[in-house]
């Protein structure tokens, strides 16, 4: 070891400027790069809602006189908002961030693979952006058949190259994601600090463990699935193509095989920072902590056996329709353990209704408000009716855009000031809380009965009958947007006005190991290893 | 160096590098070319897209090349790679092949797909096209019991002589790790040769018909995998040759054999799959189907 420390410390340099960011190896620096491009992406695919939201706002054509472009902006909103802002954020940004700190660590296992996963993420976003100025279906530029891909209209439906650039910004994104998820296990697997034993760990990271597998075994399949979409398109083969004896259901089953622990990959990361957030402005640990860690990993391995609930009205018979309904609703029950366990958490606290804390709440509220509608969609019956409404809009903008984006401002609260080591306007976060959650209510509650009435997602037009719910869904979609300005001036002003945190803003309910260390942590923490000698969670 | 931080503990908390970038602007500049290419887009008139895909090509290898280098040199020389990071290592590979074979069930899925249910009642455009069987109507399979099993028993070989090879280096015997790395590298080539031998001799093509899409890209993603493999022996080879591994520490040669073993098992799922139950163990090629 004698021989190891000597060379540290001759290479030991911390690199200034460019070359600090773009040659990094460090965990916190690479953690920000990523939140910084999920604010990025998430502008540019909060644009593309926007533009949407006004196209809708009134029946007609407005402002999409090729209608083609709306399915483009529709299929880009997704695969930006899954791949490039919800994934970046809560994975790259805060997993990256606070996993090896909270497990006693001084890096990830691979620092060097952890910069190419964040820096695959700028090449793979550059594909898909260029896909949306070349050519897709014949005289239009991208690709609107929706985030799913599916085929035939993205075999013989769209000729040009642009779903080809996205086809590869997929396969990019899908290698950073995996290699990203190998460095997550690894490192929880073999950098915990002496004492912190698995049943010790913060439920944070065993919500990044179990997402980093579900990462690991689903995304290759994906890559299969597209490669084949690939080839269909440009050698000639007939996997999705029945006049060739190929099958268009196939691609469903791979994209839904991968589709569905994505959805899980999206939400258990923000599991793990609500039930950090609820207990530490509860001033108790977390209520039923095996439960609510083993609750995870049930969720993650029943989500591997449920993808065809996305594919009810496909043809599937009747037996494999049974099947998925009923593993789909065994899902409701894990979940339930992780929504009572907050409340018992929060039940007998010192509560303290900080801004982090009303985030959390409201992501509570709103992902059981999705959690609750995902139940009558499992339902194949009912699914007959309401698949491809906008009654499954409202579900799973519930779950992900009140749910995960909810529990990324949560976490973007709670860990400014460690992160910056500035304070954020407590005013300014609960203001944007406020505007937030009335504007994405207003935004998503009436698609519910937009989609009951029976409207079609994907549509550029209505008919005028709809009018009134898309009416208010737009002006909300506007509140959201107006909110983050709030978000935008208060990181801003805290920037300016530079208002010292200190160790643990947050007291002391604030008991992991990040809250242990200076705001901003050192650029290398635990030089020595912390002992770990009790349970805190 | 400002710092007078010691560092107390066993991780490998690793220097800037620019292989991440260079390696992902060249992943960029490559997945730009190959889509210029599939689509024979022009720049300036001239069909670039080849010329962009290879300098891009270029650029990754090149990325590859450096980066393992710089951890042969870390585990060589540094002294960086302690117990501990050995150990983060294995999790490492065994993860990464476990992600390898989601990839092979993405395949293997499509040709399941295709054979349990060609003659499935409500796919009746692709039932007319297979005549409801597998091997669908018209197509002339391999005979599992020729090339192929000569294949099998060829990489069951090599999976021996890696075996050897890893032996001999437990016991510090070079030449043994020599010798076996020499023969596995050459029957992983001979597997190779025989496997382009074969397509080149096939009864169906790629296009147009789902045994070839399935045959060729589940067989062709298993031979691309041989061909990395073999590398990766050729590079283990070239190291041992060097001087390099050491009774104790020898991660790039034990992943290089994981790799090969995995490959391997690959290919027996291929072999019974694919070649033996997909050509009824060999009858629907002796009727000349």
């Amino acid at each position: 070891m004698a021989h190891a420390a000597t060379a540290h410390e001759a290479h030991h340099d911390h690199p200034t400027g460019w070359r600090r960011w773009v040659l990094s190896t460090n965990h916190k620096d690479i953690g920000t790069m990523y939140l910084i491009f999920g604010i990025v992406a998430g502008l540019i695919g909060g644009a593309l809602s926007i533009a949407m939201r006004l196209e809708l706002q009134e029946p007609g054509l407005q402002y999409f006189t090729n209608p083609q472009t709306y399915n483009v902006f529709v299929t880009g909103h997704g695969l930006i908002m899954v791949f490039f802002v919800v994934m970046p954020a809560l994975i790259g940004g805060f997993g990256n961030w606070f996993v090896p700190i909270m497990i006693g660590a001084p890096d990830m296992a691979f620092p060097r693979m952890n910069n190419v996963s964040f820096w695959l993420l700028p090449a793979a976003f550059g594909l898909l952006l260029i896909s949306m100025f070349v050519e897709g279906a014949p005289g239009s530029t991208g690709f609107g058949g929706g985030w799913t891909v599916y085929p035939p209209l993205s075999t013989s439906g769209h000729p040009g190259p642009a779903l080809d650039f996205g086809i590869l910004a997929l396969h990019i994104a899908g290698a950073s994601s995996i290699l990203g998820a190998i460095n997550f296990i690894t490192t929880i697997l073999n950098m915990r600090a002496p004492g912190m034993t698995i049943h010790r760990m913060p439920l944070f990271a065993w919500a990044m463990l179990v997402t980093a597998f579900l990462l690991l075994l689903s995304l290759p399949v994906l890559a299969g699935a597209i490669t084949m979409l690939l080839t269909d398109r440009n050698f000639g083969t007939t996997f999705f193509d029945p006049a060739g004896g190929g099958d268009p259901v196939l691609y469903q089953h791979l994209f839904w095989f991968f589709g569905h622990p994505e959805v899980y990959i999206m939400i258990l990361p923000a599991f793990g920072i609500v039930s950090h957030i609820i207990s530490t402005f509860s001033k108790k640990p977390v209520f039923g902590y095996l439960g609510m860690a083993y609750a995870m990993v049930a969720i993650g391995a029943v989500g591997f056996v449920v993808w065809a609930h996305h594919m009810y009205t496909a043809g599937l018979s009747l037996k494999t329709q049974q099947y998925f309904v009923f593993a789909t609703m065994v899902i409701a029950v894990p979940t339930g353990v992780k929504i009572f366990s907050w409340i018992a958490t929060m039940w007998g606290g010192s509560m303290r209704f900080t801004s982090p804390m009303i985030w959390a709440i409201g992501f509570i509220f709103l992902f059981t408000v999705g959690g609750v509608t995902g139940v009558v969609l499992a339902n194949a019956g009912i699914d007959r009716q309401l698949h491809n409404t906008y009654y499954v809009v409202a579900h799973f903008h519930y779950v992900l855009s009140l749910g995960a984006v909810f529990a990324i401002f949560a976490a973007w609260y709670y860990w400014f000031p460690k992160i910056t080591g500035y304070v954020f306007s407590e005013f300014l976060a609960k203001l944007h809380f406020w505007i937030a959650f009335i504007g994405a209510n207003v935004l998503f509650f009436p698609m519910h009965f937009s989609g009951l009435a029976g409207m079609p997602r994907h549509y550029v037009d209505y008919p005028d009958a709809f009018a009134g719910w898309n009416r208010i869904s737009s002006i909300g979609s506007y509140i959201f947007a107006f909110g983050l300005l709030v978000f935008f001036y208060g990181c801003w002003q805290a920037f300016s006005r530079k208002q010292a945190a200190g160790e643990n803003p947050w007291g002391a309910g604030a008991t992991t190991l990040e809250w242990t260390l200076s705001s901003p942590p050192p650029y290398h923490q635990f030089e020595t290893l912390p002992r770990i000698t009790g349970s805190e969670h | 160096m400002a710092d007078a931080h010691t560092k107390n503990h066993d991780y490998h908390i690793v220097d800037p590098s620019p292989w991440p970038f260079v390696g992902s602007v060249s992943a960029f500049v490559m997945a730009v070319g190959a889509v210029m290419w599939m689509k024979a887009m022009l720049i300036g008139g001239i069909k670039a897209g080849p010329v962009v895909f290879g300098a891009g090509l270029i650029g990754v290898l090149y990325t590859m090349a450096a980066w393992w280098s710089d951890v042969t040199r870390e585990a060589e020389r540094g002294g960086y790679h302690t117990r501990v990071v050995q150990i983060s290592h294995r999790y490492g590979m065994i993860m990464f092949i476990a992600s390898e074979v989601m990839f092979f069930v993405a395949w293997f899925w499509a040709y399941f797909d295709a054979s349990l249910f060609a003659g499935e009642a409500k796919q009746f455009i692709r039932a007319e096209f297979t005549g409801g069987s597998w091997p669908p109507k018209g197509i002339e399979v391999f005979d599992p019991w020729h090339l192929p099993l000569l294949n099998t028993l060829i990489l069951l070989t090599s999976g021996t002589t890696v075996t050897w090879a890893h032996h001999a280096l437990l016991h510090d015997d070079r030449e043994g790790l020599k010798w076996g790395l020499i023969l596995t590298c050459v029957l992983g080539a001979i597997f190779s040769v025989v496997q382009v031998y074969e397509y080149q001799h096939a009864a169906f093509g790629f296009k147009g018909h789902i045994y070839g899409a399935t045959f060729f890209m589940a067989t062709g993603f298993h031979g691309f995998h041989v061909f990395v493999g073999t590398i990766f022996l050729i590079v283990c080879l070239a190291r041992a040759l060097k001087g390099h591994f050491t009774p104790k520490q020898h991660l790039g040669f034990e992943f290089a054999a994981w790799y090969w073993h995995f490959v391997d098992v690959v290919w027996l799922f291929l072999f019974v799959a694919i070649y033996l139950w997909g050509s009824h163990w060999g009858a629907a090629a002796a009727a000349g189907h």
